[in-house]
């Protein structure tokens, strides 16, 4: 994959978010403090932020030009986006949640709706109300709601964080093995240097809108 | 207690000409109180004032306006009259006319705070989920709306039925014709028919109890999650 971030200026309330780079390794870390910028940063490539100034290109495909006024349309970039806050819709079931990627369409029954289902252990979730899950079956059911979107990269926000350590190391099994079972390429924001080192090939530091270095995770971080 | 059959003829037609007007200015109440909300553009304040102005104006007064406006000699009225054969004013529609106006910025309002309500960020996620702006509105805006929206649709519709002041107005009080509850209540007042005046004030009250006991229901659910 590549993901070619070219000038990218996001003025944000302390500090603007500068960054210039090729992001090439399929499990890639953006690694820093708390309101370091990692969240505009995701934000910015999904298309929910739109930037003073970028070039942000995804495989080829355009999806930011400020200079030519261009932005490609969110629902056009096929990003799975596993924000921080709660995004499952409250108003419908967990099944429905899931099909919603799919245009509304039933997806029950294809190989590929059981394969995820199956890999994040959400069988028995189908039915309930997103209202009665647990926080870490709601972030099952969000992983699982996104990959089911047919995305060709994952953007994940933090998707560890505010569970407990047992049910977070589950987890971290699940999008450890991810990559390896459906071959989406993933940006994966976090400040917890051993999610870093367990899930990715790359990380990029950032500090204060910037990327003030990048590398082995287990080299950079340990 | 029970109604003689000009009484039930009334509520029939009061029922049926408030449901009307509440259907009537459901999809331009939506999309108004949808763009007051979610847009900052040129003349959005003097909307918002004119939105509100029934609410503070004395019926009377919105009555008259409406009949210069759609009596047969006013632009609109004219207009009507001689390209559609349709007349307005001192006919049903004349009453249907004075509910929605006087009911639209109750539904407004109500539907505003329904669409301030809303999450923002999950219709954003349905966006990255491949949804298109209008799929977005009808699966993720209008249901998480829903409450205030129903709460605004039963606050219009109560306050439809107890129109008086315009409807006198611009519809009169014409026997079979244009006379809904209100004005029954007042014509049976002012003959000294107090038996019929205050059957058909326990039905009013019936109506506009309900109707505010179900919207606040809805409100308070709503302000819950």
């Amino acid at each position: 994959m590549k993901l070619a971030i070219r000038q990218l200026c996001l003025r944000l309330q302390q500090f603007a978010l500068g960054v210039d780079v090729d992001i090439q390794h399929a499990r890639t870390a953006i690694f820093g403090p708390s309101g370091a910028g990692k969240t505009s940063l995701l934000e910015t490539i999904a298309g929910l932020r739109k930037p003073d100034s970028a070039k942000i290109s995804f495989n080829g495909q355009l999806f930011d030009d400020r200079g030519r006024n261009y932005s490609l349309p969110v629902r056009l970039r096929r990003l799975g986006y596993v924000p921080q806050y709660d995004s499952l819709f409250p108003h419908l079931s967990v099944r429905r949640n899931l099909a919603y990627g799919s245009n509304g369409k039933r997806k029950d029954y294809t190989l590929e709706f059981h394969h995820v289902i199956d890999f994040l252990e959400i069988g028995h979730l189908l039915d309930r109300h997103v209202r009665s899950l647990s926080r870490g079956e709601n972030q099952r059911v969000v992983i699982a709601r996104a990959l089911l979107s047919a995305p060709q990269l994952l953007l994940l926000d933090e998707p560890l964080t505010s569970l407990d350590a047992k049910l977070k190391n589950a987890i971290l099994e699940q999008l450890q093995a991810l990559h390896r079972e459906f071959a989406i390429p993933m940006l994966f924001v976090t400040h917890d240097p051993a999610e870093a080192i367990a899930i990715c090939e790359e990380v990029l530091l950032l500090q204060a809108g910037r990327i003030t270095a990048r590398g082995n995770p287990a080299e950079l971080l340990s | 207690m029970s109604f003689s059959p000009l009484e039930w003829q009334i509520i029939r037609f009061t029922l049926a000409v408030c449901a009307f007007s509440t259907l009537l200015i459901l999809p331009v109440g939506l999309a108004v109180a949808w763009l007051l909300d979610r847009y900052h553009w040129p003349g959005k304040l003097l909307v918002e004032t004119v939105v509100t102005l029934p609410l503070v104006l004395p019926p009377v007064a919105t009555g008259l306006v409406l009949l210069k406006m759609f009596g047969r000699r006013g632009p609109i009225g004219h207009f009507l009259s001689q390209h559609f054969d349709i007349d307005v004013v001192f006919t049903w529609r004349a009453v249907v006319l004075a509910a929605a106006v006087m009911s639209f910025p109750l539904l407004v309002r109500s539907a505003r705070v329904g669409f301030q309500g809303v999450d923002q960020r999950l219709e954003q996620i349905a966006r990255t989920l491949g949804a298109r702006d209008l799929r977005v509105f009808f699966t993720i805006t209008l249901p998480l709306a829903s409450r205030g929206i129903v709460a605004g649709i039963v606050l219009a519709f109560a306050r439809a039925v107890g129109e008086f002041g315009a409807t006198i107005v611009v519809a009169g009080n014409i026997p079979g014709r244009t006379t809904t509850l209100s004005l029954e209540i007042f014509s049976a007042v002012q003959l000294g028919h107090d038996a019929s005046a205050y059957r058909l004030l326990v039905v009013c009250v019936i109506i506009a109890f309900s109707a505010v006991w179900l919207s606040e229901v809805l409100m308070q659910k709503r302000s819950m999650g």
